[in-house]
């Protein structure tokens, strides 16, 4: 049997992890092995750090069961993995997120860059680019009416960019 | 695919640039998000698809990155996959469940940005010495540009959202990468590597994980990333930068004054083993190849030839990346057996340095 990772060398390690929620099967050859348990590792330390820097830990308690409504993310999820799922996560698990945020940066205070606006005359060119694209490859495989449909669309961006 | 890229010596191993006999390269890397979409890990295949064919047609309006190559990873052989994970361009990470994932490098491999590896995108920068001020210029005005076309996920007091609450806030990972041989042989290194840790400095090696760092190099971070701006982030990285350098600076002396026969014979070993061995795993020629640069930037060893440290130092430095597996396939043009690797790679070490050093 090959390995399911690289596919080159013979599996010699047998690993089973459980994915969202589904078990998965992995058969795998030594230095593959060796990744997959470094990463493991660091997954086990990020969850125990994280742990560990719960400052508010009735706020953690209550969080557990907390669900971010924007993306479906549990909060025990995030402390599981130590990622969250959505910018809005930030705001959804807000209570339990700052004293962490504190430990971790030692501030809870934003002072570099910040984004700007999208440039709405270069976001406009770019979309024309990608309808463009498309359009040409509607027209290559003959699909006249999707065809027409992203003309249609490009023209209105083009006037709404003049 | 990338047969150019081994053609080309990695700029960033060139040797030049400000402090480069110790601090090898500097690096910035962002992490940014756009807003409407869920970060990659909870995104579905189809959102991620979506943001990168997105980028796909939008990166050649980027300044910065109109001359660069897109790649969908979901297309990469896993040899190649791990050419780009040797040469530092992606991430572990990056390797696997490719669907959806992406690269854009420049020509140069100077810049790169990962879409959708844990964050919709990293943003790299790398150059050679200690140049970090520089870096952030030019990585600061291609995220402008970036900004343009995408909106960004952000919040105005906690910044930048991230993935991950440890990059969150500026979104930046400013790293040098120093070669400390000398810190190593007179065993101070841990005690200047327990020193960063506890000013908020992540130190590690940079070939193998955790404590083990074969080669002698080590890439030296900062931790914290929220609450202070990105130019307070690179002074005080700078700072802590050159006082490592310091510190090697003066085992070097130290190595001189105090055991400059032993040092002889090291460096004059580390040799005799590179330019004679049959068989050699990258763990040996790593470590050799690291003392071997010690004795060139000590004067220890010259190019036969003419007189040119820059020349030679040139060759070992990329020989540190062309002796690992990837790359010795790539020159060779066919996958390599494993059991085969340390033949090729001690025939690719006689070759190189046969030819530059007596």
């Amino acid at each position: 049997m090959l390995c399911d990772i690289c596919h080159k060398n013979k599996a010699t390690v047998h690993l089973t992890e459980i994915v969202n929620n589904k078990v998965v099967e992995l058969h795998i050859c030594q230095v593959c092995a060796q990744f997959k348990t470094e990463e493991l590792s660091e997954q086990m330390n990020m969850s125990d750090f994280f742990s560990g820097l719960a400052g508010n830990v009735d706020a953690h308690e209550e969080g557990y069961s907390l669900k971010c409504p924007s993306c479906g993310l549990f909060y025990s999820e995030f402390k599981k993995k130590g990622r969250l799922g959505c910018g809005e996560c930030y705001s959804s698990f807000r209570k339990q997120l700052l004293p962490l945020l504190k430990n971790i940066h030692s501030s809870i205070k934003h002072v570099g860059k910040t984004p700007k606006a999208v440039d709405k005359k270069i976001f406009i060119k770019v979309k024309i680019k990608e309808l463009t694209e498309s359009l040409n490859r509607a027209i290559n495989l003959e699909e006249y009416e999707e065809a027409a449909k992203l003309r249609d669309r490009i023209k209105e961006l083009e006037n709404n960019g003049e | 695919m990338f047969e150019g890229f081994i053609a080309h010596q990695l700029s960033w191993l060139s040797g030049e640039g400000p402090e480069s006999d110790i601090v090898f390269s500097s690096r910035i890397r962002l992490a940014r998000n756009i807003s409407d979409y869920p970060f990659p890990l909870q995104a579905k295949t189809k959102q991620r698809l979506k943001i990168l064919s997105k980028i796909k047609s939008a990166y050649s309006d980027i300044k910065g990155l109109e001359d660069s190559i897109f790649v969908d990873m979901d297309t990469l052989s896993s040899l190649d996959k791990q050419l780009l994970l040797e040469r530092h361009l992606i991430s572990q990470e990056h390797t696997v469940e490719s669907k959806g994932k992406g690269l854009i490098v420049s020509r140069s491999e100077e810049i790169s940005v990962m879409i959708n590896e844990e964050d919709h995108f990293r943003l790299q920068i790398v150059t050679s010495g200690l140049d970090l001020k520089k870096c952030w210029t030019i990585l600061n005005n291609i995220d402008n540009e970036l900004n343009n076309i995408v909106s960004y996920s952000f919040l105005a007091d906690l910044g930048y959202l991230t993935s991950c609450p440890t990059n969150l806030g500026t979104g930046m990972r400013a790293s040098c990468m120093l070669h400390l041989p000398a810190l190593i042989l007179t065993k101070r290194v841990n005690k200047v590597l327990e020193l960063l840790s506890r000013i908020s400095f992540t130190a590690r090696g940079l070939f193998g994980e955790g404590t083990q760092a074969f080669g002698d190099f080590f890439q030296i971070s900062n931790q914290v990333s929220l609450g202070l701006s990105e130019e307070e982030i690179i002074d005080n990285l700078i700072g802590v930068v050159k006082q490592v350098k310091d510190q090697e600076l003066s085992a070097r002396q130290t190595l001189i004054e105090k055991y400059k026969v032993s040092l002889e014979d090291n460096v004059w070993r580390a040799l005799g083993i590179l330019k004679n061995c049959r068989l050699i795993n990258s763990k040996e020629a790593l470590s050799h190849l690291s003392i071997l640069s010690l004795g060139c930037d000590l004067g220890i060893i010259k190019d036969t030839d003419i007189s040119n440290y820059g020349r030679v130092k040139k060759i070992i430095n990329s020989l540190f990346i062309t002796v690992q597996p990837a790359h010795l396939q790539k020159i060779q043009g066919k996958p390599i057996k494993e059991e085969e690797r340390d033949f090729i790679r001690a025939s690719l070490l006689r070759e190189r340095l046969g030819e530059t050093l007596e």
